[in-house]
């Protein structure tokens, strides 16, 4: 072998090791590489208990109940499966609306309710004018309506 | 044909030859690069719409992402060059790598700093320790802040590039990470809107001026790499006599 052809398999060797230990390592990480918790596994108890944690979902449309004169709101997030509920007092984020997905941070309280110091609002991948997305809203909802017809 | 291409990357690799070649094509680059960005902000920023969720805000997107596309490219293309250093002994591929440094981590610097800008208003948080995304780009651009540093440290040209070469090699696994990051974990960052299946997820008036940024931020990355390079080339070769008769030739 070339000195040359040496050193392209001692490269290509270490860097095969670099990528198999990051593997496994991450593999081994996978929970805390978790930004958040699916509300399915909260609701299943799949949660650390006596510690604050990150829950994700879609706020449920109706859900968002405000005492009027207080900060404190109250609303339902979905992962279109099971649902929870949460208790916030404080600043929601610009994108904060229904059937925007959100990213609480908190903790359950004894009944069971999520109980956030933290609500994030999570952008999608999908950039359009109002205009477009007011016509696919429409088109969803003719459609919607038209397979209420069928039935 | 295979033979041609043989021989004009020998060329290539010849510092004298690249440093002519060079200083013709750093104009080229540069007035692309320019009039691209150009057109990128102008339509970027009074003609294309505003989003639906976002409104104005979503124009950040605009140095945004060619800011943070470019801090994993100039990384690849450190991480080519050193392999390239490091198993054909070719100094030019390490002089290639030192030069892109500083600019990855400017341009590093730029999409994290823009990210937060936008994250604060849109997610309500100018950063979140343990998302997937953020972190990684963040530990990228401490690869670059170690590289810099490591290269500083020793004196000997020769050593420097062997020892930075493996560095860079070493984080090479960070690139990929970061870009699969918002599809292997949960993250708060969002999902790629142009490289995905079905297509780019956005409104093509918003697109062209997005895709003439990027285009316009490479060109423009091109013509600082190669000046760079050739500086890096002109110090590195300041014993030589090519050099020498360059100097000499000019100031006669």
């Amino acid at each position: 072998m070339k000195p040359r052809q040496q050193r392209m398999l001692a490269v290509g060797l270490a860097a095969l090791g670099v990528v198999l230990a990051v593997a496994f390592t991450l593999r081994a990480f996978e929970e805390n590489m978790m930004f958040y918790v699916e509300i399915s596994d909260v609701v299943e108890g799949k949660v650390p208990d006596n510690r604050t944690f990150r829950v994700g979902g879609l706020v449920v449309p109706g859900s968002i109940v405000r005492e009027s004169g207080q900060m404190q709101v109250k609303f339902t997030v979905t992962d279109t499966k099971n649902s929870l509920d949460i208790f916030f007092s404080g600043i929601l984020p610009d994108l904060f609306r229904e059937g925007q997905g959100v990213i609480a941070h908190g903790s359950l309280n004894e009944d069971g309710q999520f109980e956030a110091d933290t609500v994030l609002a999570k952008h999608d991948e999908n950039y359009m004018p109002p205009e477009v997305a007011d016509s696919l809203a429409k088109h969803a909802a003719d459609k919607a309506a038209a397979t209420v017809v069928e039935e | 044909m295979f033979r041609h291409m043989w021989i004009f990357l020998h060329k290539l690799a010849s510092p004298p030859h690249f440093y002519g070649l060079a200083a013709k094509m750093i104009p080229w680059f540069y007035v692309s690069g320019l009039l691209l960005i150009a057109y990128g902000t102008i339509a970027g920023l009074f003609y294309a719409p505003a989003d639906y969720q976002q409104g104005d805000a979503f124009r950040i997107i605009y140095v945004h992402v060619p800011a943070a596309y470019l801090s994993m490219m100039a990384y690849s293309i450190m991480a080519i060059s050193a392999g390239i250093g490091l198993i054909w002994r070719m100094k030019l591929a390490h002089a290639v790598a030192a030069a892109a440094a500083p600019l990855g981590a400017w341009f590093t610097f730029l999409a994290l700093a823009t990210g937060s800008i936008w994250g604060r208003p849109m997610w309500g948080t100018w950063w979140e320790w343990g998302d997937p995304r953020l972190t990684s780009e963040l530990i990228m651009l401490f690869l670059y802040f170690g590289y810099m540093s490591l290269r500083a440290a020793i004196d000997e040209t020769s050593k420097a590039d062997k020892a930075s070469a493996v560095l860079i090699l070493v984080g090479a696994v960070n690139v990929p990470i970061i870009h699969f990051s918002v599809e292997w974990w949960s993250s708060l960052h969002q999902g790629p809107t142009l490289v995905r299946e079905g297509g780019p997820a956005i409104e093509t008036a918003m697109l062209y001026p997005l895709l003439g940024m990027i285009l316009g931020f490479t060109l423009f990355f091109g013509a600082l790499l190669l000046a760079r390079v050739r500086a890096e080339v002109l110090h590195r070769e300041r014993r030589s006599r090519w050099v020498r008769n360059l100097i000499l030739g000019e100031s006669a």
